[in-house]
């Protein structure tokens, strides 16, 4: 298939209908408000559902219903809209009912502003939602790759019968590339829909939804049941793309277009003879941990870059297990990180002699590693 | 070739976006890589609006132009106070002189002076503002084939504004000339 120009958000909306999404339900919230716009336009045309609900807690409920009932279906916001709908991303994980939600982030929290942010990473990967469930989490940098996970993470909510989340950011939503709508990308064998609430006929026992055990047992049984699921998330669903490790001192870690941004810092650098890797986690539920394992010896440091104030930092640490020191830089409330901020930062940590201090104005904050001896090891 | 980031500016109702739009998908026509990322927020029309376009025959890592565009296309005055500063050495700024009467008095930076709307109105048809800039551009830039261009806005149009192309093709074709008179 050749190229088009498209817009995030409209790329969003195109690769779950070539997914065979057939329902969506959402309420408008810049900068996501061209998904539900292309979604009322297209789905009809191919024997779909689209509502504008009241509000987005209705808008996820029908999501529940209808993946209840068997279909293919997908919700999105933006970050106080998702914050809005995250009872009903509770019940349907209880519910063990597949769905895919989309997160076009804006800067928080409450209303807070509508340009692009990383800020609901721990809303995303903790879960805004009461109980003991995870999300399937997409953090997509292009949006070639939005197309794709997209596309994969219907099967995969199928797969897991859970919730997944594509989490992007107001850039990617905003923002025109060329996109290529792949026939290739991996398919998965999928159960059979046997949950679904189509109706008994008088043929069959009825088959009920609920996300409520009052029994402790069954309930702790039941959460034991949805353990098993992310455990196997954990080993077989972890995406990870890594650039230049071998030989570099620092290695930024950073999602989403955040790691573009550092890949044009990581140019800048490499022109003053500067050699930096880069981590970018494409799933950040399950967290790649693999990767931070491995790392070649000359790796040294660890920089985070993010746009919120650092809520990738636990994950960081998690899969650090201690080994190096970690300091972050980024931009938030909406403000982009520039190259020549990471670029800077990079600089000033190869310069420092202690990893420390903070860069007044740019949300810098340095981070050490926990057992690595320095008194000021794990300050947060 | 280089990298071409360029930043189109102006006011809400002037085309900027098109603008950035025709000169993605001519982009995207000529095999090259391409991003297009415009301003956002609570705009309206005669409010200030910007998008940022890169054109490489790489694949474009940032999408953002942050103080390195390599041309400027300004078509108010706010955006020409707004941009200027963001131009790299060397860069181009193309002003729509039609509405902004002050010159760029940054040094090292050429600027090329087009009276979009004047000429457009010229040939019959304010709307063709745009054109008339893009033509400029794209003769003093040479980022994109002028075909693709015109190609694109064609594709744009659709069958039922067909009837527009000439007048288009007319306006680019003048963006272009002024462009070329200006620098000689």
């Amino acid at each position: 298939m050749p190229r088009t120009l498209m817009k995030g958000n409209e790329v969003i909306g195109a690769a779950a209908i070539r997914a065979g999404c057939r329902a969506f339900f959402g309420y408008p919230i810049t900068p996501q408000t061209e998904l539900p716009e292309y979604m009322a336009a297209q789905l009809p045309k191919v024997g779909g559902v689209f509502v504008q609900a009241e509000s987005e807690i209705a808008a996820i409920n029908m999501v529940y219903g209808a993946s209840g009932s068997g279909a293919r279906v997908m919700t999105s916001s933006s970050s106080p809209g998702i914050a809005l709908k995250q009872e009903g991303i509770s019940y349907i994980a209880g519910a063990e009912l597949p769905c895919v939600i989309v997160n076009v982030m804006r800067g928080g929290p409450g209303l807070g502003g509508i340009q692009p942010s990383q800020s609901d990473y721990f809303q995303a990967t903790r879960g805004g939602g009461n109980g003991d469930y995870r999300l399937l989490v997409y953090a997509p940098a292009s949006l070639q790759e939005l197309a794709d996970l997209v596309q994969i993470a219907f099967d995969k909510a199928d797969y897991y019968r859970n919730p997944v989340m594509v989490l992007a950011d107001g850039m990617l939503g905003q923002m025109m590339e060329p996109v290529e709508f792949r026939d290739d990308l991996p398919r998965m064998e999928l159960p059979a829909k046997d949950f679904a609430a189509t109706g008994t006929m008088g043929e069959r026992a009825p088959r009920v939804i609920n996300s409520l055990y009052l029994k402790p047992e069954e309930l702790e049984e039941h959460i034991h049941r949805l353990f098993a699921k992310y455990e196997a998330m954990k080993v077989n669903e972890p995406l990870v793309e890594t650039v230049g490790l071998e030989g570099a001192e620092i290695v930024v870690v950073a999602y989403g277009t955040t790691a573009r941004i550092v890949r044009s810092a990581m140019a800048t650098l490499a022109e003053e003879g500067i050699h930096i890797g880069l981590i970018r986690p494409i799933t950040l539920f399950p967290y790649p941990m693999g990767v931070f394992e491995t790392l070649p010896d000359s790796v040294r440091q660890l920089l985070v870059v993010e746009m919120s104030m650092g809520q990738m930092i636990d994950d960081v640490r998690i899969a650090n297990e201690g080994r190096l020191p970690i300091s972050f830089v980024g931009r938030t409330g909406g403000m982009v990180p520039t190259p020549a901020l990471v670029a800077e930062r990079v600089r000033e940590l190869l310069g420092a002699t202690a990893v420390g201090g903070a860069t007044e104005g740019s949300g810098a904050t340095a981070y050490q590693g926990v057992g690595t001896g320095s008194t000021t090891g794990g300050a947060r | 070739m280089r990298t071409e980031k360029c930043i189109l500016a102006g006011f809400g109702g002037q085309g900027i976006m098109l603008m950035g739009q025709l000169l993605a998908q001519a982009a995207l026509d000529d095999g090259l890589e391409v991003s297009w990322l415009p301003s956002y927020g609570p705009e309206m029309r005669g409010g200030t609006a910007n998008c940022s376009v890169i054109i490489s025959p790489e694949p474009i890592p940032s999408p953002v132009i942050a103080h390195d565009a390599t041309s400027l296309i300004v078509m108010n005055l706010p955006s020409m106070e707004k941009f200027v500063p963001d131009v790299v050495p060397g860069g181009f700024v193309l002003v729509n002189s039609s509405l902004i009467e002050e010159k760029v008095t940054r040094s090292h930076v050429e600027a090329i002076y087009v009276p979009c709307n004047e000429i457009a109105q010229e040939l019959g048809n304010a709307k063709m503002t745009n054109m008339v800039m893009m033509g400029a551009f794209v003769e003093v830039t040479k980022c994109v084939r002028p075909e693709s261009v015109l190609g694109a806005l064609e594709h744009k149009l659709g069958e039922r504004k067909a009837h527009l192309m000439d007048g288009n093709r007319a306006a680019f074709a003048r963006g272009a000339e002024c462009a070329v008179a200006a620098r000689a």
